[in-house]
């Protein structure tokens, strides 16, 4: 079992990630990485700055990767959240899943995107090019796991 | 007995304030805690009365009770990702 979850500063290496994970009994190694894109609701976005409550995030997270293993069987692991200040294209999140199998690497790759959004204590502030910047509305992480929370907003 | 309190993102920016400490009743709850806040006024009203909120790292309920040196965290809506 390899399950590595953090909250970084820094720039999100991908590569670095991959190895952390992988393995040579691996058939799939699964990247999924969310990026800031340059438009939201209509407004041209100049860059995000990302807050996290980190010492929760980061357990939280592992939490995510554990339920995610557990649901999938799949139990190599990686997700890294990045914080600060963020301009358009770079790397917010990371995912790595490694497994033997594709099936199984889609399914916990997907699990984690949609809980970290659901309930990991991280805030989005959108930074447009007016100058204006506003506090991204989220999700209520009492809801995650039910309908609710699950439709309510958000996209990569 | 007091607990820390801890706000994040747009409450803290509302409240221009990250941190305070909080004496309350012992066997006060979450729920206590969050009517002691909002009862201060301007501009702790902009908290909701049912946040939520995480008590050392943990979500929880608004009946928990809580304990001298706790880190209550007032959690805006999320956006990670």
């Amino acid at each position: 079992m390899s399950l590595y979850a953090r909250v970084v500063h820094h720039p999100i290496r991908v590569q670095a990630l991959v190895d952390e994970v992988g393995g040579p009994e691996d058939g799939a190694v699964l990247v999924f990485l969310g990026t800031v894109r340059d438009h939201n609701d209509g407004r041209r976005v100049e860059g995000v700055r990302y807050e996290a409550y980190e010492s929760m995030a980061r357990e939280v997270l592992e939490e995510i990767l554990v339920d995610a293993s557990r649901a999938t069987g799949v139990d190599r692991i990686g997700a890294l959240h990045r914080v600060g200040e963020l301009s358009v294209g770079d790397v917010s999140v990371a995912i790595v899943v490694a497994s033997p199998h594709r099936e199984q690497a889609y399914a916990a790759s997907r699990r984690v995107i949609e809980e970290i959004k659901a309930r990991l204590p991280v805030w989005k502030k959108e930074l447009y090019v007016d100058g204006r910047e506003t506090w991204l509305e989220g999700r209520d992480p009492r809801f995650a796991g039910s309908p609710a929370g699950r439709s309510a907003g958000g996209s990569e | 007995m007091e607990v820390r309190t801890l706000f994040f993102a747009a409450y803290r920016d509302a409240l221009g304030l990250s941190e305070l400490a909080v004496t309350l009743p012992e066997g006060a709850s979450v729920s206590d805690l969050v009517r002691s806040l909002r009862g201060r006024g301007t501009p702790f009203e902009v908290l909701p009365g049912d946040p939520a909120v995480a008590v050392n790292r943990r979500y929880s309920p608004m009946d928990r009770v809580l304990e001298g040196g706790d880190e209550v965290a007032f959690i805006p809506p999320v956006a990670g990702g």
